[in-house]
């Protein structure tokens, strides 16, 4: 049976990245990966690398989140080289556009909420500033204003995913899809790693990266993380002329022209990805508020993914307490929080110790709560 | 590189210039037979685009149709004097009346 140092289970954003980062500090690595019928998040994400909105209410995740943003653009630069392609890393700042003044005073409480939480980089910024920002872009008349953060930015979410791989690989790292993890046993100080096609392999250190699997994959190993899946539906429109020059939450213009619309939060548990008339509609109807000039944009494509959402909406990072060297890390900001993942989370797994912003994130937190719906952001 | 089974009985206007074509084929087909293998550069890398899937889903196949721009030819049914052109470069939106 062939031996690892980690064997990481699940191939998307999240464990993808900590693969890559052990491979690369030279341990020998196994990423576990379902089959084509996984539930994969990574193939659905928005592409923002995001702080103005996230950890309110934890700071330590706004914390980490604000140390994954320092640590990006030498992530970026390495896996472009490796996906051979640019993987379109733009950190021009972003907008979350307000369309009444009632939308800009409850953003202008929470930016104050997340000043008083250390995320000092946010702000309100009115119409008049917004277009001295984006000269001649066509706002609509309707957005009064926005929050605006210079350090948030966008990327390409499916070549990051690519360059994580193909960082891996180049790392001599294996990627072996096909099947679920149906059993964990310790054997003699390592691990005993099963999959229900019969394969099986040993690893001293494992990382449970399962996405909206992880509640079950997480039990083998004795830790308890309540993930539920939470729906997104995204459009793309055709190609287009340059219309929107920073990124905003739910909209955004991609390195290749095309306007990403999004996005659903849709939480009723339904381990199902269709895309609906109904929330399409509501999606576009806001972007044409958002930027009139896209009601003649033609739209490419819908599609939906399922977010894994802990309790609190916050990620997730623990080390087992009774299986040692076997991890658990689970957040819906897999894309933000790759750089993190590939540096700090991957060398904790290598046996360096939590970082202290990831430990403020242990799941054990959930037991004290009871279940909130809370808004993917 | 095609050859046609029935003659072409109409005309169009392919980047000013005449070409036959056959009453009720795409514009894909008509322009294929006529021998245009470009329909367009792609706006990521500039490199010349014709069409791929001929049923819609690609959406390599884009060009100008009577001024209108990223029109999918495979999806267009040809017509006397239809008058394409190809794609350059990615689609600029109309200005639009403030709602």
């Amino acid at each position: 049976m062939e031996r690892y140092d980690v064997a990481v289970i699940g191939g998307g954003m999240v464990g993808t990245a900590i693969g890559y980062g052990c491979a690369e500090r030279g341990a020998r690595v196994i990423v576990l990966d379902e089959g084509d019928v996984a539930l994969r998040a990574a193939r659905g994400n928005f592409g923002l690398v995001w702080g103005q909105s996230k950890g309110d209410g934890m700071p330590a995740y706004g914390a980490w989140t604000r140390l994954s943003i320092t640590l990006w653009p030498s992530l970026a630069e390495r896996v472009s080289g490796f996906a051979g392609r640019d993987v379109c890393y733009s950190p021009v700042g972003g907008l979350t556009f307000c369309l009444s003044e009632q939308e800009l005073a409850e953003r202008r409480d929470f930016v104050h909420r997340r000043h008083n939480q250390g995320h000092g980089t946010v702000r309100i910024v009115d119409r008049r500033e917004l277009l001295e920002m984006m000269p001649g872009c066509r706002l609509g008349p309707e957005v009064v204003g926005a929050s605006y953060d210079p350090t948030d930015g966008h990327v390409d979410p499916l070549t990051l995913l690519r360059g994580l791989h193909a960082g891996l690989r180049a790392a001599g790292g294996v990627h072996l899809p096909g099947a679920p993890v149906v059993a964990i046993e310790p054997v003699g100080g390592e691990y005993r790693i099963a999959r229900a096609d019969g394969a099986a392999v040993m690893a001293r250190r494992i990382v449970v990266a399962a996405g909206v699997a992880t509640t079950r994959i997480a039990a083998m190993v004795g830790l308890d993380v309540p993930v539920r899946p939470v729906r997104g539906q995204n459009i793309v429109t055709e190609r287009l002329a340059p219309i929107l020059p920073k990124p905003a939450s739910a909209i955004r213009q991609t390195g290749d022209g095309t306007i990403q619309i999004g996005v659903t939060s849709e939480d009723d548990g339904i381990l199902e990805t269709p895309t609906t008339t109904a929330a399409l509609a509501k999606m576009a109807a806001r972007a044409i508020r958002v930027l009139p000039p896209l009601a003649s944009a033609r739209m490419v494509r819908g599609w939906a993914a399922l977010r894994p959402m802990t309790p609190d909406g916050f990620p997730a990072y623990a080390e087992s307490a009774t299986h040692p060297g076997c991890f658990v890390a689970v957040c819906h900001s897999g894309v933000t929080l790759a750089a993190v993942h590939a540096g700090p989370m991957a060398e904790a797994v290598m046996g360096g110790g939590m970082h202290a912003l990831a430990a403020e994130l242990h799941p054990d937190r959930f037991a004290r709560m009871p279940i909130q719906h809370v808004p993917a952001i | 590189m095609f050859q046609r089974s029935d003659p072409p009985d109409i005309t169009i206007t392919w980047d000013g210039r005449e070409l036959p074509a056959r009453s009720g084929e795409s514009l894909a087909t008509a322009l294929l037979a006529a021998g245009v293998l470009s329909f367009r550069e792609t706006p990521v890398s500039g490199a010349a685009r014709g069409p791929l899937c001929l049923m819609g889903a690609c959406f390599d196949c884009l060009v100008e149709v009577e001024g209108q721009q990223n029109v999918q030819a495979c999806m267009t049914p040809v017509h006397p004097g239809l008058r394409a052109a190809p794609q350059h470069g990615v689609r600029d939106l109309p200005e639009v009346e403030a709602a």
